[in-house]
């Protein structure tokens, strides 16, 4: 059943914030971009499969950037996916927010040193919200991840800009 | 219940010969799209550039390079040979146990290693499950791309439990380095033995479930058969491996044609296409190999367990791997097909040259022969039954 099930004798009048309604409405409903880059795609895809179903945090695959919310960047970023990863997160509508999911995407990882095709790190093009790390994260790291960006959403400002 | 199929294979594509009832020749022209790099059914990051005749696929080219991970450099910049197997391991993340064993066995007949034989075993079991978690990627994910969703949770139900006995093993869920030069990192745990065998009995009724929701689903076998017709010459001439070649009828199987390891010692069958849905070399031939894999898979795997020795788990191998000045090619049958590692030593404690022969990427050079005069929405069924992973294309 529902959270305010039961909650309520006669009255059935919630208030809130605007704020938070709107919050609450968007931390409830981050549809995620069906995009695989690496290694860690195959853990993503773990994560909204049988056993973890990513889908109970509202968490939707969509195919196209235009429908999504949240970009899970998930594997190693190279030189000629970098421009392409630019332009669709440019076409995502806002409000928009990134999760880079492992080492690759956070640093460069395993390839940090000799990658010479390998960017390193993926917030050298885009804007970062939540850094996931492991090579590749478990399917609870990246949920974990997740709650984190679900947090930051919920304490956002429709006046302020919180970074 | 037997019906003629007379589903034609290839649409003949006329360009600028469109007519309108009245006779006047309307000029029409083919289009250019691109499918991918940031596409559902690409399987990764490849792009397509497909020329089109209204629906009619005239030709594509695969454009790769967007995972191009370096790793020829890095295994020519590392400080030894055992510093290779973690990159070995990323070519190819759906089969790691496979990637890592192809590169120890191809440095142990280098230095001319004798491994334990129940290192052997170990590596089979670990091999051979490795097989089937990919099998059910593949099979899950081409469920996907014609519009089944619940197979792809079935796979992962059942893959979730491979990966809880290599995590129980070695700690990784997804990449291991666990097949060392001469050995394995760790011995198997207690109780690893109960648990493969509780598996495999689990999974054997789990693949007629599978078959009974998808392989002879009507609506899968229309989207698949006749579709994506590889003729067992073409392949062979392209260098196709593995299940994509096996589907075109090649009885080809480095499992049992070039041995390694101790496959010969098992009773298991190599799986071949035989046209039974539509014809030879068709999309569900290359997928239904796949499934079959699977059984032989189990069949292996419970030979196995019954005659795992004790013992060591690390032959003596010297502490500085240095090869003499020396070259080799050692090839392995991973999930996607004939994975080889060239090694050039030049008598240093790294390797010189490393270059990988990757099944993925020569199987991927065949789509645009198989996918020529197939419509837009086939070619979606055409990339996923050639089953490839981005980071051993791009490597």
């Amino acid at each position: 059943m529902g959270l305010l099930d039961q909650r309520f004798e006669n009255s059935n009048v919630l208030v809130t914030s605007l704020e938070g309604l709107l919050n609450w409405a968007r931390l409830s409903s981050l549809w995620q971009m069906q995009f695989g880059l690496a290694c860690c795609a195959i853990e993503m895809m773990a994560a909204s499969a049988s056993n973890f179903d990513m889908m109970r945090f509202g968490v939707i695959p969509r195919a196209t950037p235009r429908q999504t919310d949240v970009m899970i960047v998930s594997g190693t970023v190279t030189l000629k996916m970098a421009s392409r990863i630019k332009r669709l997160y440019d076409q995502m509508a806002e409000p928009r927010y990134v999760i880079s999911m492992g080492s690759c995407s956070n640093c460069g990882g395993p390839y940090w040193e000799h990658g010479y095709h390998v960017l390193k790190g993926v917030d050298r093009v885009i804007p970062v919200d939540v850094y996931v790390p492991g090579c590749p994260p478990r399917p609870e790291a990246l949920l974990e991840g997740l709650m984190k960006l679900q947090e930051k959403v919920r304490k956002e400002s429709l006046v302020k800009k919180t970074a | 219940m037997t019906e003629t199929r007379t589903l034609p294979t290839r649409y003949v594509t006329h360009p600028g010969e469109l007519k309108t009832s009245s006779g006047r020749s309307l000029r029409t022209d083919e289009m250019i799209i691109n499918m991918g790099p940031q596409h559902p059914s690409t399987h990764g990051v490849l792009r397509l550039e497909v020329v089109l005749d209204g629906e009619i696929v005239v030709d594509v080219i695969p454009h790769i390079g967007y995972l191009h991970r370096c790793f020829e450099k890095h295994a020519e910049h590392m400080t030894n040979y055992q510093q290779v197997i973690p990159y070995c391991d990323r070519m190819d993340y759906l089969s790691s146990m496979n990637n890592d064993w192809a590169y120890a066995l191809a440095v142990e007949r280098m230095m001319k290693i004798e491994v334990p034989p129940r290192v052997e075993t170990i590596r089979v079991i670990m091999a051979e499950l490795q097989r089937i978690a990919s099998h059910l990627i593949a099979v899950g994910t081409y469920g996907i791309d014609m519009g089944a969703f619940t197979p792809f949770l079935w796979a992962f139900r059942d893959r979730e439990r491979i990966l809880d006995l290599f995590e129980m093993t070695c700690g990784a869920r997804l990449l291991y380095n666990y097949i060392w030069i001469g050995g394995l990192s760790h011995d198997l745990p207690p109780g690893f033995v109960d648990k493969a065998k509780a598996f495999c009995t689990y999974f054997k009724p789990n693949i007629k479930e599978l078959n009974d929701l998808l392989s002879y689903n009507e609506i899968f076998v229309k989207r698949t058969a006749n579709v994506g017709v590889l003729p067992a010459d073409v392949g062979i001439n392209y260098g196709v491996s593995g299940p994509t070649l096996r589907g075109s009828g090649v009885n080809w199987d480095l499992r049992r044609d070039d041995p390694y390891g101790i496959y010969d010692k098992f009773e298991w069958e190599v799986q071949v296409g035989k046209g039974e849905r539509g014809t030879l070399g068709d999309c569900w031939d290359r997928y239904i190999v796949r499934v079959r894999e699977m059984e032989e898979s189990v069949k292996i795997i419970e030979q196995a367990l019954a005659v795992l020795p004790e013992g060591n788990v690390q032959a003596a191998i010297p502490k500085r791997i240095r090869p003499d000045s020396a070259e080799i090619y050692v090839r392995t049958e991973t999930a996607r097909g004939e994975l080889g590692f060239y090694v050039v030593s030049d008598g240093t404690a790294s390797p010189y040259r490393l270059k990988a022969r990757a099944p993925a990427f020569v199987n991927l050079s065949v789509l645009p022969e198989i996918s020529r005069g197939c419509m837009l929405a086939d070619l979606v069924a055409i990339v996923g039954s050639v089953d490839i992973v981005l980071g051993e294309v791009d490597r």
